[in-house]
């Protein structure tokens, strides 16, 4: 058992390894610091929290109806709902780019309002809140089922509305399922590239996140792109480490 | 400790292995059946090819290689010739990291000097072709973009690749020359994902080149401008150090720089070198 384990690990840890041996700490600095660097970074975590918080506000919602109510065709529901999880984020992008693209579905509705999505940073925002919002939902549902309803039961024989039911009892108890979906849900946005590239394109401080910024610099300046990568895997990982305090503090 | 790390490394050597092993094997699954066709009367010419060859060709010669791949397979049976299709510079890394590459067909010679630095290559590079920029607009031509000069104008939404890969730094040779300014919407990474704007309709007006126009038929307009001479690209091909199969490598070389192949890279748009 040890043994698979071992090479389960090293093969994740390697990789890591391997990348940490060819940064030049020397121009570390620099290399992190340039202009297109930080307009990348500032505009990484912008989105991802500005995503992050769409996904809460749909997410929860969604999570309480499919883990609360019982309706015909909810399996179906759930899946559809999943199904960002698995398709790869390429074909996301397509998906988003004949919904809200200029000759997309709702295209046309678009422009008439005067809104300009595709190519500006709220194309960013729904790219990685579509490939996010299922890892939210997914932990809040889990952790709705495994709560159980008695509290909430014994809440509402008490008198309590359900909307006080809800802030006072359902949220306190699902809390850490809804922290731990919310950073889920942040570092896949953090990290969304593919859905990005197709729908929203590339342009420095405008729609070029970090990734995007990574895979470009590999293009000219490899040492930039080894760098930026390295800030990445330390914001992930601050990411988790902060997920797993704030679960053993709830 | 010393032991463990021992331990540890030759668990990594097998797992790589076992990976290579199974993606190889993928790989030769769709092979042709060998028993068929062993060196009969078929080419008389010096020794009879055979074997397989890997072929790493840049992204814009996707279309064009892979039928000088097919013709060639049927001018001499028995071989085959598998295709790798990318970025320039990522195939100069692939390569650079020991990728099993016999031939590297390149849409720059920024990007081939680096496989010649590097001393990989077995030859001197052949030039094979050149191709141009030319402004790609969606079909009807919304924006009625007629000149370069036009792309500038602001509420024209024009898309292009980003200055660090070769088709980017073609763009801004072109706008230097004709002395404007293109405030692009976005800059993409390949010259596909500029098509691809352009064919959905998001984008008004793209800088490609000619043969990109071309292999999009109907789904995209060009618009032909004389700044463009002033952005030659020139493709490069060379044979590689690490080719196991040095005399197929060879051949499909100069079935490139010969006529079959210089027939369907004209006929694709490709101008001469």
């Amino acid at each position: 058992m040890f043994v698979p384990a071992a090479v389960g690990a090293l093969f994740v840890v390697l990789p890591l390894v391997a990348m940490l041996t060819r940064i030049e700490w020397a121009s570390f600095g620099t290399l992190i610091t340039s202009d297109s660097s930080r307009a990348a970074l500032a505009l990484s975590l912008r989105t991802s929290v500005a995503s992050t918080v769409l996904c809460i506000v749909f997410g929860v919602p969604m999570a309480l109806v499919l883990a609360r109510t019982e309706f015909r065709g909810q399996s179906i529901a759930r899946s559809l709902v999943l199904l960002p999880l698995v398709l790869p984020p390429v074909v996301g992008g397509i998906a988003l780019l004949y919904t809200f693209g200029r000759r997309g579905l709702l295209g046309h509705t678009i422009e008439v309002l005067g809104l300009q999505i595709a190519f500006s940073t709220t194309a960013v925002v729904m790219a990685q809140t579509f490939v996010a919002l299922p890892f939210l939902v997914v932990s809040l549902e889990g952790a709705l089922r495994t709560g159980g309803q008695r509290f909430e039961e014994v809440a509402a024989t008490l008198g309590a509305r359900p909307t006080t039911v809800f802030l006072r009892v359902t949220l306190p108890l699902v809390l850490p399922g809804l922290a731990s979906g919310a950073v889920l849900a942040f570092a896949r946005a953090l990290g969304e590239f593919g859905a990005t590239i197709t729908f929203a394109g590339s342009l420095q401080g405008v729609t070029r996140t970090l990734p995007l910024e990574i895979y470009l610099q590999r293009e000219t300046d490899p040492q930039a792109a080894v760098a930026l990568s390295l800030v990445l895997v330390v914001v992930a990982t601050v990411v988790i480490a902060l997920t797993r305090r704030s679960r053993t503090a709830l | 400790m010393k032991l463990r790390r021992g331990k540890l490394s030759v668990l990594a050597v097998l797992a790589v292995a076992g990976l290579v092993l199974t993606t190889s094997g993928c790989g030769s699954d769709d092979e042709a059946p060998q028993g068929g066709a062993t060196s009969s009367d078929t080419s008389s010419s010096s020794p009879a090819l055979s074997g397989e060859i890997t072929v790493f060709a840049a992204a814009s010669l996707k279309k064009t290689f892979t039928e000088i791949g097919a013709e060639f397979e049927k001018a001499y049976p028995g071989t085959k010739v598998a295709f790798n299709f990318a970025g320039s510079s990522d195939l100069v890394a692939q390569i650079q990291q020991g990728a099993p590459a016999d031939v590297f067909a390149s849409a720059d010679t920024k990007n081939m000097d680096k496989a010649t630095g590097d001393s990989l290559t077995a030859a001197d590079p052949v030039n094979f072709a050149s191709n141009t920029l030319e402004i790609a607009v969606p079909p009807g031509n919304p924006a009625k973009i007629a000149t370069l000069a036009d792309l500038a104008n602001s509420g024209v939404k024009v898309v292009l690749c980003a200055p660090a890969v070769p088709c980017g730094s073609a763009a801004a040779k072109v706008e230097a020359a004709a002395k404007i300014d293109i405030k692009p919407v976005s800059e993409e990474q390949s010259v596909t994902d500029v098509l691809g704007k352009v064919t959905a309709g998001e984008a008004d007006a793209g800088l490609v080149y000619v043969t990109d126009v071309k292999g999009a038929g109907d789904k995209v307009m060009g618009v032909e401008f004389p700044e463009s001479s002033s952005a030659v690209n020139t493709y490069p091909i060379a044979t590689l150090k690490a080719s196991k199969n040095a005399a197929l490598a060879d051949a499909f070389l100069k079935a490139v720089t010969g006529d079959p192949g210089q027939g369907i890279l004209a006929t694709a748009g490709f101008a001469k070198p």
